[in-house]
């Protein structure tokens, strides 16, 4: 400190500049100084550093609060109108019989999840999802590996491989089936084969009506989709420090090693995101399903969006709203277990 | 840095491969799957270049025109634009589909960026009561397939006397809560610096959104618009659900019976219907990357 300086933890209550003789007062004691600089102390804190900020902060978040709800309003005006207010009216009608007048608790739930359609239909949309998230996750990361490039080239591979999102399934659906069909590319792969290897065996399937239809489905629903998980995995990848991988070059790390130890735990947020988006995705490979196969595929890929169609063809109207609340519970369920899940593993990393 | 790290790999475990057989390994690969990717849109291109003779003659079963082997082709025998004339020149109903497509689809976008921008940034840069339990209520409206609103839906549309009209497609997209969420995870990214300064110079909230806001969330806008354009163009469910008229139908719903009445315009009318997207995408390609990048960061 400068000759003369006086710390700024004083200037406060003297009434005097740096640049000014300095004048003590006569030193009344200990006790005498604590009770004179309580008062004094309390103006201090009120008005200095965070205190401030917060009373400023203040202003501004009321103001915000308000004009919030205007924001919001024609939003929320249409998610009332078009969702809240009629699945309210949704949820009483499955507690009411098929004329619609008489209550009759929970015989709907029981009926509908007795029905061995709804259950085909539930344990082949659980197999989808569990079989094709983890595969789309999956490759998309090979490829966001693959693909990813710091200096900003490689937009060729990026673009081509977030192609098939954009094209129209409609038309995509032409292809598949010149490959799918009785005689077909893939037919005539298996045929071709078989003659190399001097088997006698003649292939005519048609995959799409046949069991084979469920990896179908996952196979072309990845071709599609795996490039929007891929421009989510480039983004988190992108996000992880270069810095760390040279530290870890440095330190003699392998690839392997740089892999589980920085890349891995740095992905960890964007994964929670890209198995949501995934989880959204998912439900539009009834576009897929309907296009290739009808409304009435074969049993391996009969889902739950196919029942509910079939149920609206037939005004089972009922049915449709059980079938939807048994739906959104499910939904709550799974969300209120993913909740429970990073609490815990949050309070586990603290404790540990 | 580099003669260092090779040396220290020599002595680790296990020599990795030289960088130059690496690099062409990593091309190798990222070409076969692009080739992956590209093989079927080629064959579609190359097929709607195809006079309906070679076409019935390659495609006769995929089109169903009879069980005959498929003898697929990258280019056409016989290239002819006669497809795209007898599609954009003789087939009126065609150009009606296409029109309702647009009509349903392009008012859905204005409305979504219209009512969904100002809540996205409510629920980006404001915190009020019930910011929380209203975002998740959007979230699972966004995970809820569309089956689970559909009975509902359709009793407020036949209500509101919309079904079997357009209005009946336009309404429910509008408010998607799929862009909200896109959006607001865009408007999040913006420094709180900005909007700082914008108060400073005396900004109200609907200015500094419209000003701050709308121009810095730019990116997000786009994805959530261009991911909404690709979605309501390949719509499925909601046409089948609430339109009775064919006269009324969308692209979507057209393209698999052209197959049936025109076997020569189906693979043309496959690219036409692949233009609007594909070119979109072309050119908000940059914004859409960040866009997805701003939805994939976690807070």
């Amino acid at each position: 400190m400068r000759k003369g300086a006086v710390p700024v933890s004083e200037i406060n209550d003297r009434e005097q500049t740096e640049e000014e003789p300095l004048r003590r007062r006569k030193w009344t004691g200990y006790a005498g100084w604590r009770r004179g600089n309580r008062g004094r102390r309390a103006r201090v804190r009120s008005r200095c550093g965070r205190n401030r900020r917060r009373r400023q902060k203040h202003g501004i978040r009321r103001r915000q609060a308000r004009a919030a709800w205007f924001f919001l309003a024609p939003s929320l005006a249409g998610v009332v109108v078009f969702t809240a207010v009629p699945f309210v009216d949704v949820v009483r009608r499955s507690f009411l019989d098929a004329m619609g007048r008489t209550r009759v608790g929970l015989a709907n739930y029981a009926a509908v999840c007795g029905n061995t359609a709804f259950r085909l239909a539930a344990s082949n949309t659980v197999r989808f999802l569990a079989v094709c998230l983890p595969l789309l996750m999956l490759t998309s990361f090979a490829l966001a590996l693959l693909v990813f490039r710091r200096d900003g080239k490689g937009n060729l591979y990026k673009t081509t491989l977030v192609l098939p999102m954009v094209i129209p399934v409609a038309a995509m659906v032409l292809v598949w089936k010149i490959v799918f069909c009785q005689d077909g590319l893939l037919n005539e792969l298996l045929n071709w084969l078989a003659g190399a290897a001097q088997v006698i065996k003649v292939w005519d399937n048609d995959w799409v009506n046949s069991s084979a239809a469920f990896p179908i489905l996952i196979i072309t629903y990845i071709w599609k989709n795996a490039g929007y998980d891929l421009l989510l995995w480039l983004a988190g990848l992108a996000s992880i420090s270069e810095s760390l991988y040279d530290a870890a070059r440095v330190d003699g790390a392998g690839a392997w090693a740089r892999l589980r130890y920085i890349t891995l735990p740095g992905l960890s947020g964007t994964f929670g995101l890209v198995l949501i988006l995934s989880v959204v995705n998912s439900f539009r490979v009834y576009r897929e399903a309907y296009l290739l196969a009808g409304s009435y595929p074969d049993m391996s890929i009969y889902m739950i969006p196919h029942l509910f169609s079939h149920w609206f063809l037939t005004l089972d109207v009922q049915n449709m709203c059980t079938g939807s609340m048994l739906l959104v519970t499910a939904a709550l369920a799974i969300a209120a277990a993913a909740g429970l899940a990073r609490l815990m593993f949050r309070r586990l990393g603290k404790s540990g | 840095m580099r003669d260092l790290s090779r040396k220290i790999s020599v002595t680790a475990k296990r020599k990795p491969l030289p960088r130059a057989v690496r690099a062409r390994l990593r091309l190798a690969v990222c070409a076969a799957v692009c080739l992956l990717v590209w093989l079927p849109i080629i064959l579609m291109l190359a097929a709607a270049f195809m006079p309906e003779d070679e076409l019935l003659y390659r495609y006769a079963e995929p089109l169903g025109a009879g069980r005959e082997t498929v003898r697929a082709a990258l280019l056409p025998s016989y290239p002819s634009v006669k497809p795209f004339l007898e599609l954009l020149f003789r087939s009126p109903g065609f150009y009606v589909m296409f029109w309702n497509s647009c009509i349903q689809v392009i008012p859905a976008l204005a409305g979504q960026f219209l009512v969904g921008a100002p809540a996205a940034w409510a629920f980006a840069r404001f915190s009020f009561t019930g910011k929380k339990p209203l975002f998740f209520l959007y979230v699972l409206l966004m995970v809820l397939p569309f089956q689970v609103t559909q009975v509902s839906n359709y009793l407020v549309l036949d209500r509101l006397h919309f079904l079997n009209t357009h209005l009946a497609l336009i309404l429910p997209a509008v408010w998607a809560a799929f862009p909200v969420f896109i959006m607001t995870k865009s408007f999040e990214t913006i420094p709180e610096a900005l909007l700082e300064a914008a108060y400073l110079d005396g900004a109200g909230e609907l200015r500094a959104f419209l000003h701050v806001g709308l121009p810095s969330g730019y990116p997000g806008i786009v994805t959530a618009l261009l991911l909404g354009f690709i979605d309501n163009w390949n719509a499925l469910e909601q046409p089948v659900a609430f339109l009775k008229e064919m006269s009324l139908w969308p692209l979507s719903l057209y393209l698999p019976n052209i197959a049936q009445e025109k076997a020569a315009v189906a693979f043309a009318a496959g690219i036409v219907m692949m233009m609007p997207p594909v070119l979109l995408y072309l050119n908000g390609q940059s914004e859409l990357e960040q866009g997805v990048a701003a939805s994939g960061v976690k807070e």
